[in-house]
């Protein structure tokens, strides 16, 4: 059992979560993730490590209420448990002196990007952190990105908040203007990709952080495998994250629509009935 | 009571066939295929054992069961009798019992085999396993005086959990680390629930963990912790490493990213790991094989699990491709017999060249070429070779490749100092199972490669030993 030591509203359907897994903390380094089973019968979902107290011996993550799992477990809080916590997995971010630094979050890709941007400025990069949301509501971790960043940009579609446009639009304006040297960008994979497009012409060295479906995180299912260049990769043990210039979207996007159905299926059961699995779960929680 | 039969006469008697679930029934559920013997069946049968002076049946059994003097156990009706002889040398007798590929093995070895049937002796190995766990005595062997000694074992699958065994036995203190949530490796993400139910794994390890072996699982070792922090921080004065052969291998042909194709190892893993086969109660998805058709490519254990568990999701076709002819097959002999009398379709001497799908990248169908034996190989076998113009497409939504594994990398890429050949499985000494890492082990299928239970066991209680002796003198 890893229990939750803290839990706090970002922003709509956004949730943070600080959680005891002492060996996790002990050898998080940026970038990596990991993998919980919230009860007995729940799936294996992948997860960033936001940061991580070595001290406490917890975690933190930022999780992102889109299907049934990620909603249930935005039903827990302090005093909850989750059953089953594995990690640090994945490679962490590669982190070395580049010069000016782009770091571009939409949405919950912000927290994902948060420890990897914190990194590059410790490492002596000027780091500009772009952040995109649909509106200012949806804006999320915003003081923290600030801390980790020499520069913050936002922009919100419909100009609600910083300024109204894409982080693309912001993204080809650095370019134009400074000169950019390296960029890390997480988030919606339309974002992703249309970012890739945007330092292709230019060769500008660009990283992405892949959300493919996961089970063991381990290497050992394959499930989590995309294209990079012409071959195959497991994105759990050889990513999560790559070269964007490399990666095949398409494909990406693809498998994700693997189990659109039965995710679908469980999200509006979760709807109708989730009232007594959360009950359930929590106490499963008390009990264990 | 002794065996009074005349031999002649025992060679004469049919072997006991085992009792099974009706193939149309089972073919659509996870419940136990093999029923068991009961205790009439299980008294013929042992009444066939010639009981040989030389029992090749030992010789053939990779850890060298005592069968003749199990056998002469059960004749005399001391079934708990036979159960403590069997565990004299193998820990997991209702799991070997199961899935032992005997006819290679113990049976291949028996005398009776070159003339009539061999004696059924995974078969009676399987019923005094069971009938031991129902009698509930289970003996809890007496556990050595505390040795002070700290054994770390990574992986639990059986040559992790019989290594554990022996270790704790001796007086040490042993924790297993696991990286998945659940405990006993193959024996419950890959062999599923109607040839070996959960529950035995389950009984087994709760003998480890009364016994005093320690589990944690969620660790995944090279990740969550490096093997010199636990011979390190931890205090460890052995490592040992058996965490398998579970890299899925794929074919490398055009198509493998389209949705509905899947490794074996995942396909298993969403079923027997993850219950996906009881979605929506359980909440990880399988792809719906309900009326739709399946292709598995291999011919290995692996393949037939995963085309008869496809089969029981509903599949309206399951066919397996396999490149060679059926005689070449690796797997259990029992698993082809009874995934033909559950209707899988066996294409041989075919092999799939691409994977076909729509413009959006579902899977609509393998390509396929036909084979043809050609001369013999390095390995004896007749080299297959495709034959020109061959190509056909067989229709599917799922294709699911069980086409071999490779070693699992964590341990490996974090351990620098660990010696691994070329295919980066851990050289390991074959009578010491040293490393080349002081105070580290290795065995099973991590050092073999893809074997069998049998074998990986034996390995676990050769390295108990050889650990033992090291955390006794600590010299290496
Ligand atoms: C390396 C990695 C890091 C991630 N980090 C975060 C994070 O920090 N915060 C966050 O909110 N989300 C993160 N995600 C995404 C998160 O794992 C998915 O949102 C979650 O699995 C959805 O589960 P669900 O049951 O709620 O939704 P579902 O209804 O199951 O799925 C909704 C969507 O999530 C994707 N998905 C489904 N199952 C999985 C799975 N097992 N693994 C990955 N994706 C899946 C599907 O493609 C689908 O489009 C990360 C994903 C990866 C691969
Ligand atoms: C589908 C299938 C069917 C089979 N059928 C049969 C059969 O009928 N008869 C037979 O004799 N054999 C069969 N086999 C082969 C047999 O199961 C294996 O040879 C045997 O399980 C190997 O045992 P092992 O202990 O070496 O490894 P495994 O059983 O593979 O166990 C290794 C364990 O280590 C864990 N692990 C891996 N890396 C790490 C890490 N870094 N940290 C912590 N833990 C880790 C894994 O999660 C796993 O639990 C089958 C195999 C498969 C896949
Ligand atoms: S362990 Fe396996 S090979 Fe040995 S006697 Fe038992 S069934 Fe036969
Ligand atoms: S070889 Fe066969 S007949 Fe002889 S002792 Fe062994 S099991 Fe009995
Ligand atoms: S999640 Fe199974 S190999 Fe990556």
């Amino acid at each position: 059992m890893f229990p939750i030591v803290e839990a706090r509203v970002l922003g709509p359907n956004v949730k943070e979560f600080e959680i005891a897994a002492p060996r996790v903390a002990r050898k998080h380094q940026a970038g990596q993730f990991i993998i919980l089973r919230i009860y007995d019968r729940g799936e294996r979902i992948p997860l960033t490590i936001k940061s991580a107290d070595r001290e406490r011996g917890t975690i933190t993550i930022v999780v992102q209420a889109i299907g049934k799992t990620t909603s249930l477990l935005n039903e827990l809080g302090k005093g909850d448990s989750i059953l089953d916590v594995v990690g640090p997995l994945g490679k962490p971010s590669e982190i070395e002196k580049f010069g000016t630094v782009v770091v571009i979050g939409g949405g919950v890709g912000t927290a994902i990007a948060l420890p990897t941007a914190a990194a590059l400025r410790d490492a002596g990069n000027h780091v500009i952190a772009i952040l995109g949301a649909r509106n200012k509501g949806l804006v999320i971790l915003e003081n923290d990105i600030r801390a980790a960043s020499h520069e913050t940009f936002i922009m919100t579609d419909d100009g609600s908040y910083g300024e109204k446009g894409l982080v693309t639009d912001k993204l080809r304006e650095l370019i134009a203007s400074r000169g950019v040297d390296f960029v890390l960008a997480i988030g919606p994979i339309p974002m992703m990709r249309a970012v890739a497009e945007c330092t292709r012409p230019q060769s500008i060295r660009t990283v992405v952080s892949l959300n493919s479906i996961m089970v063991d995180g381990t290497g050992m299912c394959g499930g989590c495998r995309v294209m990079i260049g012409n071959s195959s990769k497991f994105a759990c043990v050889d990513g999560p994250e790559f070269d964007a210039h490399e990666v095949d979207f398409k494909v990406l996007m693809q498998r994700n629509e693997m189990y659109k159905e039965s995710e679908q299926k469980a999200m509006a059961d979760f709807r109708l009935n989730g009232g007594e699995e959360v009950k359930r779960v929590r106490g499963a929680c008390a009990n264990g | 009571m002794a065996n009074t039969i005349p031999n002649k006469e025992r060679m004469k008697m049919p072997r006991q066939p085992m009792p099974e679930r009706h193939a149309h029934a089972r073919a659509r559920s996870f419940e136990e295929v093999n029923l068991g013997y009961d205790l009439d069946l299980v008294a013929l049968e042992a009444l066939r054992c010639l009981a040989c002076a030389k029992p090749a049946c030992t010789s053939g059994c990779p850890v060298g069961v005592k069968v003749k003097d199990f056998v002469d156990l059960i004749i005399a009706g001391d079934y708990l009798g036979a159960a403590a002889k069997i565990r004299e040398d193998n820990a997991l007798p209702a799991i070997t019992g199961r899935v032992c590929p005997q006819e290679d093995q113990c049976e291949g070895g028996c005398i009776m085999s070159k003339r009539a049937d061999s004696l059924a002796i995974g078969h009676l190995e399987r019923f005094i396993a069971d009938y031991e766990r129902a009698s509930g005595k289970v003996g809890i062997p007496t556990i050595a005086p505390r040795t002070g000694k700290k054994v770390a074992i990574v992986g639990s699958g059986p040559a992790g959990l019989s290594a554990a065994g022996d270790l704790v036995q001796k007086g040490h203190q042993v924790r297993v680390f696991e990286a998945l949530h659940e405990l006993g490796g193959v024996l419950v993400y890959g062999i599923p629930e109607f040839r070996l139910p959960k529950e035995i794994v389950k009984q087994d390890i709760d003998v480890l963990r009364a016994m005093g072996v320690e589990f944690e699982t969620n660790v995944v070792v090279g990740k969550s912790v490096t093997l010199d922090e636990l011979m390190g921080e931890e205090g460890y004065d052995a490592v040992f490493v058996a965490t398998g052969a579970g890299l899925p291998q794929f074919l490398s042909i055009p198509g493998e990213s389209l949705n509905g194709v899947y490794s074996a190892n995942e396909f298993l893993t969403r079923i027997n790991l993850m219950r996906a086969y009881r979605f929506p109660e359980y909440d990880e998805p399988v792809y719906d094989c309900r009326d739709k058709d399946v292709v598995v490519v291999g011919a290995g254990n692996t393949a037939m699990d995963s085309v008869r568990t496809a089969l029981r999701l509903g599949a309206r076709s399951a066919t397996l491709v396999y490149r060679r002819g059926e005689e070449e097959m690796p797997a259990r002999k029992e698993e082809i017999k009874h995934a033909k009398e559950e209707g899988v379709i066996f294409r041989m001497l075919t092999n799939p060249v691409e994977m076909v799908g729509t413009e959006k990248g579902w899977l609509t169908g393998v390509r396929c070429v036909d084979m043809e034996l050609g001369e013999p190989d390095e390995s004896g076998r007749r080299k297959p070779i495709p034959v020109a113009g061959s190509e056909f497409v067989i229709d599917a939504s799922v294709a699911i490749i069980a086409a071999g594994t490779g070693a699992n990398p964590l341990v490996q890429s974090t351990t620098p100092d660990l010696a691994t050949n070329k295919k980066n499985y851990i050289v390991a000494d074959p009578e010491s199972l040293r490393t080349s890492k002081r105070g580290v082990f290795a065995g099973g299928d991590i050092v073999t490669g893809g074997a069998t239970v049998i074998l990986a066991m034996g390995a676990g209680r050769k390295a108990a030993k050889s650990i033992h002796e090291y955390v006794t003198t600590m010299t290496w």
